[in-house]
């Protein structure tokens, strides 16, 4: 498995709302961030709490403005958050 | 779903009995090896341990250094470990500076690094300060009656994944002549957190 982003990749977060258990808090979803760093690779909760197999995929910390999350506040946010919950925003556009 | 684990508390307690009962009847694990384990570990479990940690920082150039670059293998040096669990945790400690304050939270439940900082507080694990602090965390410092300077950029570090943190606060003036174990006695587990001034 490689690792799709670097430090200082801008970033989407998923605006998906699933049924199940998820580790992207809710709000931090659809929002445009920075990746800071690489954790490595483990699996993902969200398919591990359904007992679904799941390889190590990897995990970045991912730096959000709060105004990007809250509309307000002038302070930053930093949330680990797994690759699959993540789309390059160039891409995206 | 939401992320919160309140609803799945009694469930999970029910499937982590019911393996428990697996491992034993199939002779894998001794009715008394968890507990045991589970005591060893918070029992070493402390925030001297953190407050240790910080007191070098702040004598140790070198160590400071390699703490914020490698937290894990710092710990090393001072014989600690973020493997108190059956797995090393990767540990971050992010430092305060004059410009830059840091705050620790765990949105989804109450991720906390046990072994540096002892059991956490109550007030970590509740619903108001978890929803809070990413929103607000002036406010919420307010509160806790630490009123940051206005030009300070806060960060909130919110370790809902596999990642702990440990906040490396600010050396209080006038503490130039204290030695490792003065310094470590001045360090508060809400300073380690961030939500107070050391």
């Amino acid at each position: 498995m490689t690792e799709r982003f670097r430090p200082g990749s801008r970033v989407r977060t998923s605006r998906v709302d699933p049924p199940h258990h998820t580790r992207l808090p809710r709000y931090a979803r659809g929002a445009e961030g920075t990746i800071v760093v690489s954790q490595g690779l483990h699996p993902l909760p969200d398919d591990r709490s359904r007992g679904l197999p799941s390889e190590p995929l990897p995990v970045y910390t991912v730096r959000f403005s709060a105004r990007d999350l809250f509309d307000e506040g002038g302070h930053a946010v930093t949330v680990d958050i797994w690759e699959p919950h993540l789309v390059p925003v160039a891409e995206e556009e | 779903m939401s992320g919160d684990h309140h609803g799945g508390d009694a469930q999970l307690a029910a499937q982590v009995r019911h393996v428990e009962t697996l491992l034993e009847e199939r002779g894998l694990l001794d009715a008394d090896e968890l507990d045991r384990a589970l005591e060893a570990f918070l029992a070493r479990a402390s925030p001297a341990n953190g407050a240790r940690i910080v007191a070098r920082a702040w004598l140790d150039g070198g160590f400071r250094t390699r703490l914020l670059d490698d937290a894990n293998s710092a710990l090393a040096e001072v014989d600690l470990s973020m493997g108190g669990g059956l797995q090393e945790q990767r540990l971050k400690v992010v430092e305060n500076t004059a410009d830059a304050h840091n705050v620790i939270v765990c949105t989804l439940c109450s991720c906390y690094p046990i072994a540096l900082l002892g059991p956490s507080p109550t007030w970590y694990k509740s619903e108001a300060y978890r929803s809070r602090v990413v929103r607000e965390p002036r406010s919420v410092l307010s509160e806790f009656g630490f009123d940051l300077d206005p030009g300070v950029e806060i960060t909130v570090w919110d370790a809902s994944a596999e990642s702990r943190y440990m906040v490396l606060p600010r050396r209080p003036q006038g503490t130039d002549g204290l030695d490792e174990p003065e310094l470590a006695a001045l360090v508060t587990r809400n300073g380690l957190i961030g939500v107070a001034a050391v």
